[in-house]
């Protein structure tokens, strides 16, 4: 019974949640529901993933009108994934971040803290799981709204820039897509993402659906943060509360990749965005760029989170290259990057969190000899730059072997050397933390630093398990990627 | 006359081109939100526009009307409305919260006093 519902409830429940904290106006009750929420959201994305699984498409006819004039859930492999992903994030940042958002949120706004990121997750599980396009438009604008109130709450005023920053960009991109949008519905005459797809061929070379495409791809890039466009990204991330860091790192910017999947994929189609326009050539030239530039600009930074936010930019170029190589295994790379990735970077922002709480700073000139004082944070952070690099027996290798064997397959030998060059990058950034934290004296101000509360070592190393996990016995997310790609490359017939 | 016809288009284009105009022109911080306002109600009018028909009615069945306007681009504006709202709102109160912090809504001038501000740690 609950089964055939799990669809609405996937939305529903932290969407509910977070008026009910704002009328509880306590602290640790909203903890306690938040928590809560996570983990049901967490339970119904597992649930869903095994009816996909099992049955293909699960369409859920919301409000019981049928599709497609009533607004449709629809959820197949792909969304599958990224809900588990999105759920497993905020059940682990949410219960596990109590101690960084004590330190970090005044106590009175605690409880709305905690009411917004019930809406932000309402916002991106909505995201994922919508087959309507307009409604993805709304549940964009509740996650992103909800982003950039949590954003502002960080302690540095500078966060309050930021965060203004990434409402112009975000409110940009979120009107690029629903200007996308309309035109499409000015074509086809309907916002279902199936019926669209089915309806688009009729008017596949007119100019409104290229404008469409046009308007989509820019909208939706800025929310990813594609390089030239992720200028929003690296202060947010900096300046934000390191719990919100550590949960929109991993999860807000993989949503927005599968939002692009989507309208290429099963909207727009592959013969379109591929064959008849250059789209891979300069989704390619722009991830490389990704990897390269952005990844080179981390080895400067003398900002802890800043250093992982400019890294974050050029991991999504790795997500980026796989989608433009469109074969199954660049998907399958793109796809499993969506969660390797996220597991990793939201790790490594949870001990960043910990570092902010303990030695009360994320500056690296002032962590020198880090590892004496928190000798367990400092090797989850390791470890987790390893799966940055792509160390085998770590998540990102995973993802750097597909991307490898895609290039392969194109017959290219300088598309299969691409990922392991920027990896050298990555080597140079985290050798920089390393050399820092481990090979120089301590630092005087971190002379009575003790190591991060427990519950964000708790939070931290349950990621970088997963991350080792899924680095050793890949088979459960490469399959369940594989299954995504191949329902992505299959495009509207599925 | 087709260009006339599509005089609906050419207001929204302008109004579009505008809004985003003035949001990356202005350095102040209440006239890129009034940019990025009338860029987002150039949006409403793409959609509303193409619902007007020339002589149609609203779609209720009825004897001697059988042209009828479509009303789902205005129920999908409201909605959108709301978003805009909500966005200006909250772009206003962060603003409000800039201005309490630095003293100023001039983006350089606030740019500039972090950039002169001595650095107090990575937080």
């Amino acid at each position: 019974m609950i089964s055939t519902h799990l669809p609405a409830l996937q939305v529903i429940v932290p969407l509910m949640a977070a008026p009910l904290i704002v009328l509880l106006r306590s602290g640790r009750a909203a903890w306690l529901i938040a928590a809560a929420v996570s983990a049901a959201s967490l339970a119904c994305a597992l649930g869903l993933l095994a009816r996909a699984r099992a049955e293909g498409i699960v369409s859920y006819a919301l409000g019981n009108w049928p599709p497609p004039w009533g607004i449709e859930y629809r959820v197949d492999a792909v969304n599958a994934f990224v809900l588990v992903l999105v759920g497993l994030i905020a059940t682990i940042v949410v219960p596990f971040g109590r101690a960084s958002v004590a330190d970090e949120v005044p106590a009175e706004k605690r409880y709305l803290f905690y009411a917004m990121l019930c809406l932000c997750l309402a916002g991106l599980n909505g995201i994922a799981i919508t087959g309507d396009a307009f409604n993805l438009f709304v549940f964009l604008e509740i996650s992103s709204l909800s982003s950039y109130v949590l954003i502002a709450l960080g302690r540095d005023r500078r966060a309050l820039v930021a965060s203004f920053q990434y409402l112009i960009m975000g409110t940009i991109g979120a009107t690029f897509i629903v200007i996308g949008v309309g035109l499409l519905y000015l074509q086809t005459g309907t916002l279902n993402m199936a019926d669209i797809a089915a309806r688009i061929d009729e008017a596949r070379e007119t100019r409104p659906v290229l404008a469409a495409l046009a308007f989509l791809t820019v909208g939706i890039c800025l929310k990813l943060a594609l390089f030239p466009l992720h200028m929003w990204l690296p202060n947010a991330y900096t300046y934000a509360p390191s719990v919100v860091t550590a949960f929109l790192a991993a999860t807000a910017t993989k949503v927005s990749v599968y939002v692009l999947l989507r309208f290429w994929f099963t909207i727009f189609g592959q013969s379109l965005v591929f064959e008849r326009l250059p789209m891979p050539e300069i989704f390619l030239a722009l991830s490389v760029l990704a990897m390269f530039v952005a990844s080179g600009i981390a080895i400067y930074q003398r900002n802890l989170k800043r250093m992982l936010a400019y890294s974050s930019v050029g991991q999504i170029g790795y997500m980026t290259l796989g989608i433009s190589l469109a074969n199954v295994s660049g998907l399958t790379g793109s796809v499993v990057h969506l969660f390797n990735h996220g597991v990793t970077k939201g790790a490594m922002f949870v001990f960043a969190a910990g570092i902010a709480a303990s030695a009360r700073t994320v500056d690296l000139d002032r962590l020198s000899g880090l590892a004496k004082r928190m000798p367990l944070t400092c090797a989850g952070l390791v470890i987790g730059g390893f799966s940055l690099i792509g160390v085998p027996a770590t998540a990102g290798f995973i993802t750097k072997w597909y991307l490898v064997l895609a290039g392969l397959e194109r017959g290219s030998l300088i598309l299969a050397a691409l990922p392991a060059a920027s990896s050298l990058i990555a080597i140079a950034y985290m050798w920089r933390f390393v050399e820092t934290v481990y090979m120089r004296d301590p630092h005087p101000g971190l002379a009575d630093v003790k190591e991060a509360p427990l519950s964000l070592l708790i939070g931290g190393w349950l990621l970088i398990a997963i991350c080792i996990y899924v680095g050793v016995d890949s088979a459960w997310t490469v399959e369940a990627a594989q299954r995504a790609a191949e329902r992505l490359l299959v495009g509207v017939q599925g | 006359m087709t260009d006339l016809g599509h005089f609906a288009y050419w207001i929204t284009i302008f109004l579009m081109v505008a809004g985003l105009y003035v949001v990356i022109a202005r350095g102040n911080l209440i006239k890129k939100l009034i940019g990025l306002g009338i860029f987002q109600t150039s949006v409403y009018l793409l959609y509303i526009a193409p619902g007007k028909l020339v002589g149609g009615t609203a779609p209720i069945i009825a004897e001697g009307f059988s042209v009828y306007s479509n009303p789902v681009p205005h129920v999908l504006i409201l909605t959108a409305i709301v978003v805009g709202v909500a966005t200006l709102a909250l772009g206003l109160a962060i603003v409000v919260r800039i201005r309490e912090a630095y003293g100023t809504i001039e983006e350089d001038e606030v740019l500039r006093s972090d950039e002169d501000e001595p650095r107090r740690g990575g937080e």
